[in-house]
């Protein structure tokens, strides 16, 4: 166990090395660099551009770059941002928090919508309720989530003339302020995310429901709904929680769309622009910390089998 | 952004005359109420907050070129001149004392500065701070960036013969120069703090402006308060500035800054909106909106590569322009984007813009749309391209220039030429155009005010004057000289010839390359904001000491 | 991206595919497909949206020619539909119903190409890595992971800014989709390979001679169809989903090229108010596009694994 504990967490450095050279890799691919669209449209003489470039270290070859990137990285320093000339720590940790908070209440509203309707569905498989709960929640799958969000901004401001606040106010110093940014977006992609976790609740409860210890749970004359809490749903929840933290994982990057739609000062809005920047040292470290979240919580998950499910044995 | 082009050799004061007459906007209200009269007294107090398109680099005006950094952080710095809130074609003192005192031969600027302005920290502002400024500004030690040290090539040397004086001294009479000193980058810093680290204000923000930095939230907010030793009073002898503070909220996508200022958690935004997000605004808001409209000193300009066939070719070059009704592209353009007016290389109506009738002979300027595609269809045939097809570099950005440039293509296609849209990011399009790996391309030219200096330098050759914004890529003595000729011209009437003489050399003669259709500048905002005018750019007009809030 | 593809019950393959490959004989494959018909409201529901878009996208050119798609029209700026204009004319007078109708090709060109593109990629790797193992699998697990933690975005701005994009450069989307379906299509179809390479059968054949090559195609390629077909469904769905959020953040596909993603960008949220249908009928094509993909591939996966059917 521990053997395979060790193992794990070491298999990780390889992803995130090539995480690093690929990202590094698809940048410097990409055409435009980071001084030609600062003085885009000004008559700056070449020299300045030179200069600049220079003093950004960009000038060297590439494989100095991506030495002293690395380097760097193994000291765990993530450098400075070429565009504002910050730590990039410092950039992110404004940003990160936000982001973390969306993904957590978008999860939430996510397990609280599928894990009711998921068992339902399944209980009343093939009845009208099971197609009302499927349409409903394939249509969280089938709207884009940017859309939704449109749409809701534009309801809130034609009622009320409201929109969500646009500063950032953290849960801790003043909830209802925090909330009232965050529960639109949260709405747009925790909808998206509950059809996700719906469809998989329904399908184990509906495996489960056939298994025989169920059935003699209902020979023995238990209530339909003593069975379905108690073996149905709790044997069902292993599948669901792992696309719940995985969806999760995907979730802190993949705000990208909603962030921009509600203007979130989030991480997905920063790589946007740091992409557009072409702000190397900050792409690659959020890029690095994306992958590096994503493959912790498929690590996590995979222990949480290990520890609930007495049928899985690693070695 | 540089304000007035270097080589100018013209007297400062008719220069200034020159370009004020030129660069006055016609402000007006579209909204059905009408902000601020100047009758009103204004009222101290209250917050001002606006929306900022992005978020600025470093801090450091010297060093920036973006206007993302203006509209946050102008407000805490003073500059040696400035153009006069309440007339943007004036320029004032603002830090200085008097205009500045030009030697009979042009050669020395000396300058009388105020004494009672103290930088935020409680510290007196003396001439040896606008020495290290200006030093920093004209002549950077290395590893200091500063992208509009070149416009002051004239300048030779700069002291401080005493506390409150301070004296440029030129190498040659340059007309431009004094008008520069009010450029808007220029922030006055601090000696003291320039001499402990030159980087200093690339992360730090100490001025003499009328508000004093309070916070920044990176990607999110930037937050002023009242300077209250500022040292400007109203004419009334009200201490300035009125506002308490002002919050800049950043906010990239366009539509969410509309949605802010919906619902009123922003006041304005400096740089303007479309047609339809006014219109938006003005319906949801109704007589809570004000509406300020006037020209912009911008313009697309259609980019042909001159050195990749077959656009070394004039013909294919003019027979681009003539396809493009621009006259009917303006009527429709103007009611969905930023776009509006047919010019030339001058903003029309400006002082250096051709007359109407002149514009009319210039091909692809004039009002017979139907017979310029026919020349069209026939230069082509001609050139023995009749069914030409390439890429059309585009800016991928959706206002104006994706509009502008499907109507450019649609226009080609009505003459046989099949252009497909390419839109890249700013960054990937830039380098294109800088490294020449483009066909044609839609370019853009904004500037600080309507001065030709400024309009053409564009013009000059690609491997000369013009590096860096001549994408045409073409090298040409003798448009050089015209250039020059007119820059050193001291007659306006004649400079308006030479000038004309120049458009009708390089957008039709030669067709290197050629404008689209002028931008038009629309800022709706909630009409409580008073105090502030509209501009013929985003750059300038900034420092916010004589807005205020009308708070009932 | 989906949860099909990270969570197709690698167990329940064997059956599966057992009754997929029932469906194909001849006679139990109409029957199966009558059953489906029959039983299946919500993924016949499915199956007659998709059946729609095809022939919106098959037979656009009669609804309108191309030209009335692209070709701006000043005269018929901003016009309310009508019985001339059904859905109204955009910012540019171009007829937003025949945008719709055309902007399906695109959808289903991104939609089909990327998945089928991604899905067999994901396929093939994952056959290879499981009947090799070793080495061979331990390199394409740890290319899969690197692809999977690695950021969509990052992937689409990369492919978009690097190859460009424009009206004859569809490809360069459809490449920035596909990357990032492959190392999900990959982990489920290894996974469900490896408990068919270890059954004994497979080594007798390997014993008797049978080159990989073969075995692979005759003998584990069959038996994970079932769930790559599953896969590819949800993928379509997914990749026109994709599509439309690209576009949305221009990095997609670009004027005038009609995309309804595109159509949701700029003008398309500029106009909300004052022209609202230009940005709801998109709105609407992508959702119920996605919804009959999904609709049907769920009763498709329903319809496959007996352990879901009604009892």
């Amino acid at each position: 166990m521990r053997r395979y504990i060790v193992g794990r967490l070491l298999l990780m450095i390889p992803t995130l090395v090539g995480v690093a050279i690929l990202t590094f890799v698809i940048m410097r691919a990409v055409p435009g660099d980071i001084v030609a669209l600062k003085y885009a449209g000004s008559p700056v003489p070449q020299s300045v551009i030179d200069e600049e470039r220079q003093l950004l270290g960009l000038d060297k070859p590439l494989w100095e770059q991506f030495v002293v990137w690395m380097g760097d990285i193994a000291r765990f320093d993530l450098g400075t941002s070429l565009w504002t000339g910050n730590s990039v720590v410092d950039e992110i940790q404004v940003r990160f928090p936000l982001s973390l908070e969306l993904a957590f209440l978008a999860t939430l509203l996510a397990i609280a919508i599928a894990l009711p309707l998921g068992v339902l569905a399944a209980v009343r498989q093939d009845s009208w309720v099971d197609y009302a709960i499927r349409v409903f929640s394939i249509g969280g799958l089938a709207m884009p989530s940017f859309w939704i969000g449109i749409l809701m901004i534009l309801t809130t401001l034609t009622l009320w003339g409201w929109a969500p606040p646009l500063v950032f106010t953290p849960f801790t110093e003043d909830p209802v302020a925090n909330l009232a940014q965050l529960i639109l977006p949260a709405i747009a992609v925790g909808y998206r995310y509950s059809a996700v976790s719906m469809r998989m609740t329904r399908s184990t409860v509906l495996e489960v429901l056939r298994e025989d210890y169920v059935r003699t749970a209902r020979a023995k004359g238990l209530r339909e709904t003593v069975v379905v809490m108690r073996h149905a749903l709790r044997n069902a929840l292993l599948p669901v929680v792992t696309v719940i933290s995985l969806e999760f994982a995907f979730l802190i990057g993949g705000l990208v769309v909603t962030e921009q739609v509600f203007n979130l000062n989030g991480i997905g809005k920063l790589l946007v622009d740091a992409v557009a920047h072409r702000d190397y040292t900050l792409i690659q470290a959020i890029v690095l910390l994306l992958a590096a979240v994503f493959v912790l919580i498929n690590f996590l998950v995979d222990m949480v089998y290990v520890v609930l499910d007495p049928r899985i044995r690693y070695s | 952004m540089v304000l007035v082009f270097n080589r100018q050799i013209a007297a400062f004061s008719v220069a200034l005359a020159l370009v004020f007459a030129a660069c006055t906007p016609a402000p007006k209200t579209g909204a059905p109420t009408q902000s601020g009269s100047a009758a009103e007294q204004p009222q101290p107090g209250g917050t001002l907050t606006f929306i900022v398109n992005a978020e600025p680099p470093s801090f450091d005006g010297h060093r920036e070129t973006t206007f993302a950094l203006l509209h946050p952080i102008a407000p805490h710095y003073s500059t040696l001149y400035k153009f006069d809130p309440n007339d943007l074609s004036k320029i004032v003192p603002d830090v200085a004392a008097a205009m500045p005192e030009i030697s009979a031969d042009k050669l020395t600027y000396t300058i009388k500065l105020r004494t009672d302005v103290k930088f935020h920290d409680g510290t007196q502002m003396t001439s040896e701070d606008i020495l290290a400024t200006y030093q920093k500004i004209i002549f950077p030690p290395t590893g200091v960036l500063s992208p509009r040290a070149g416009t002051y090539s004239a300048v030779q040397s700069i002291s401080a013969p005493s506390a409150d004086t301070v004296a440029f001294k030129m190498k040659y009479a340059s007309a431009s120069f004094g008008t520069n000193l009010a450029s808007p980058w220029n922030f006055i810093y601090s000696a003291a703090k320039l001499k402990q680290d030159i980087k200093f204000y690339e992360k730090n923000i100490m001025g003499t402006g009328p508000f004093a930095y309070v916070s920044n939230t990176k990607g999110q907010d930037w937050v002023g308060k009242k300077n209250a030793s500022y040292f400007a009073k109203d004419k009334n002898g009200v201490q300035l500035p009125y506002l308490d503070g002002y919050k800049a909220l950043i906010i990239t996508d366009a539509t969410a800054g509309v949605n802010a200022i919906r619902s009123k958690q922003a006041m304005i935004e400096f740089r303007g909106f479309t047609p339809q997000q006014r219109d938006t605004l003005s319906s949801a808001l109704g007589t809570s909106l004000a509406i300020q409209e006037g020209p912009w000193v911008c313009v697309n300009y259609i980019v042909a590569n001159s050195k990749k066939a077959p656009f070394n070719d004039v013909r294919v070059r003019r027979a681009l322009s003539l396809a493009v009704d621009r006259y009917a592209g303006g009527d429709a353009l103007s009611k969905i984007t930023i776009v509006k007016d047919v010019g030339g290389l001058l903003r029309p109506k400006s002082a250096f813009a051709m007359s109407d009738a002149d514009l009319q002979k210039i091909k692809g300027f004039s009002r017979d749309g139907a017979a310029a595609k026919e020349e069209a269809k026939k230069l082509l045939a001609d050139a023995g391209v009749p069914n030409l097809s390439f890429k059309f570099l585009n800016r991928n950005i959706t206002t104006p220039y994706e509009p502008v440039a499907l109507f450019i293509i649609d226009q080609w296609s009505k003459v046989g030429i099949k252009a497909t849209h390419d839109p890249k990011e700013t960054s990937a399009y830039q380098g294109d155009f800088r490294s020449g790996n483009f066909e044609v391309g839609l370019d853009f030219n904004c500037q600080e005010f309507d001065e030709p200096d400024l309009q053409l330098q564009k013009f000059l050759s690609a491997s000369k004057g013009g590096a860096g914004l001549n994408f045409a890529g073409y090298d040409d003595p003798k448009l050089d000289g015209l250039i020059d000729a007119q820059s050193r011209e001291q007659d306006p009437a004649k400079r308006l010839t030479l000038v004309g003489d120049i458009e009708r050399y390089a957008m039709d003669e030669m067709a290197y390359q050629y404008p689209v259709l002028w931008w038009a500048r629309i800022v709706p905002y909630l009409n409580i904001v008073r105090g502030w005018k509209i501009g013929s750019n985003h750059y300038y007009n900034q420092q916010l000491e004589t807005v205020w809030l009308a708070q009932k | 991206m989906t949860d099909l593809a990270r969570h197709a019950p690698a167990e329940a393959d064997d059956i599966a595919r057992q009754r997929f490959m029932e469906s194909t004989g001849n006679r139990r494959f109409w029957r199966f497909w009558r059953d489906f018909l029959t039983q299946r409201p919500l993924g016949t529901a499915g199956a007659v949206l998709i059946i729609l878009m095809l022939l919106a996208a098959a037979f656009a050119g009669l609804i309108a020619p191309y030209e009335k798609a692209v070709e701006i029209n000043f005269a018929d700026l901003l016009l309310p539909p009508s019985p001339d204009h059904i859905l109204g004319t955009d910012h540019l007078g171009r007829d937003v119903f025949v945008r719709i109708v055309y902007g399906s090709r695109t959808a289903l060109l991104v939609g089909f190409t990327a998945s089928f593109v991604g899905c067999t990629l994901g396929l093939v790797l994952g056959v290879v890595g499981a009947y090799f193992g070793g080495r061979a699998d331990q390199l394409i697990q740890r290319l899969m992971d690197v692809l999977i933690s690695f950021p969509l975005i990052v992937i689409a701005i990369a492919v978009v800014a690097a190859l460009g994009t424009g009206e004859d450069k569809i490809g360069n989307v459809i490449a920035a989709i596909t990357v990032p379906i492959i190392p999900r299509v990959a982990r489920v179809v290894r996974s469900s390979a490896l408990s068919i390479v270890n059954m004994p059968y497979i080594e007798a054949t390997r014993s008797v001679g049978s080159g990989a090559v073969r075995i692979m195609f005759r003998h584990v390629v069959p038996n994970v169809f079932a769930p790559y077909l599953i896969m590819l469904t949800a993928f379509l769905a997914q990749a026109i989903l994709l599509e439309a959020s690209l576009s949305f953040l221009g990095l997609g596909v670009f004027e005038p090229t009609p995309s309804w993603g595109l159509m949701l960008r700029g003008a398309g949220t500029q106009f909300l108010e004052q022209a609202p249908w230009i940005a709801i009928a998109p709105g609407v094509a992508i959702s119920l596009a996605v919804f009959g993909f999904n609709l049907f591939g769920d009763s498709l996966r329903d319809a496959l694994d007996p352990r879901l059917r009604t009892a």
